[in-house]
């Protein structure tokens, strides 16, 4: 999975009937200190996630099993809203 | 996922026979704000895109996932016209 922020959104009334009533987020990759990394990436989301909340988002194949057993075709999700993150600092 | 522009078609006649009846688009990867990014992509259209329409394309092995596309040897697809692009004024 990836880290990102909720950047912004599309909306598309002609589409793919497995994408009926699915939100589409825009997605800018982030690195672990919230800097942009890459391009914006158009995500599927199960978690809610708002304009620019923290998430971490899955890509690929997997990215579609948060809606089983419906098939929607989307090779990108938001799976989760980050609250805290931790980075380096003393312990194992 | 990922934003494009169509900007072309593709007609072939000798291709996979699962490929019969299938639109193949020509689709230029753009930003949100509209600027070209590099590269172009070959997609099978879904939803009736025409040229110069703002769409996003679904890729890799969930592209067999659109209806339609169940064992076609595609791995990239249209499964969106664009509508409205809204970017939040934070960024």
């Amino acid at each position: 999975m990836q880290l990102g922020r909720v950047v912004g959104r599309i909306w598309a009334s002609v589409k793919n009937p497995g994408l009926e009533a699915q939100r589409l987020l825009l997605v800018q990759p982030v690195t672990p200190d919230l800097s942009a990394s890459g391009k914006v990436v158009i995500c599927t989301d199960c978690t809610g996630a708002g304009s620019g909340e923290v998430v971490y988002w899955v890509r690929g194949r997997e990215a579609s099993f948060p809606f089983q057993p419906g098939e929607v075709p989307t090779d990108a999700t938001v799976v989760g809203i980050v609250d805290e993150l931790h980075v380096g600092g003393g312990g194992a | 996922m990922t934003l494009g522009r169509v900007v072309g078609t593709i007609v072939a006649t000798r291709k996979d026979a699962r490929l019969e009846g299938h639109t193949l688009l020509i689709v230029k990867p753009v930003t949100p704000d509209g600027k070209e990014e590099a590269g172009y992509l070959i997609a099978v259209d879904t939803v009736g895109a025409g040229n110069r329409e703002l769409v996003f394309t679904v890729g890799g092995s969930s592209a067999r996932m659109a209806s339609g596309c169940k064992d076609k040897p595609v791995d990239c697809v249209i499964v969106g016209i664009v509508d409205g692009v809204s970017m939040d004024a934070a960024r």
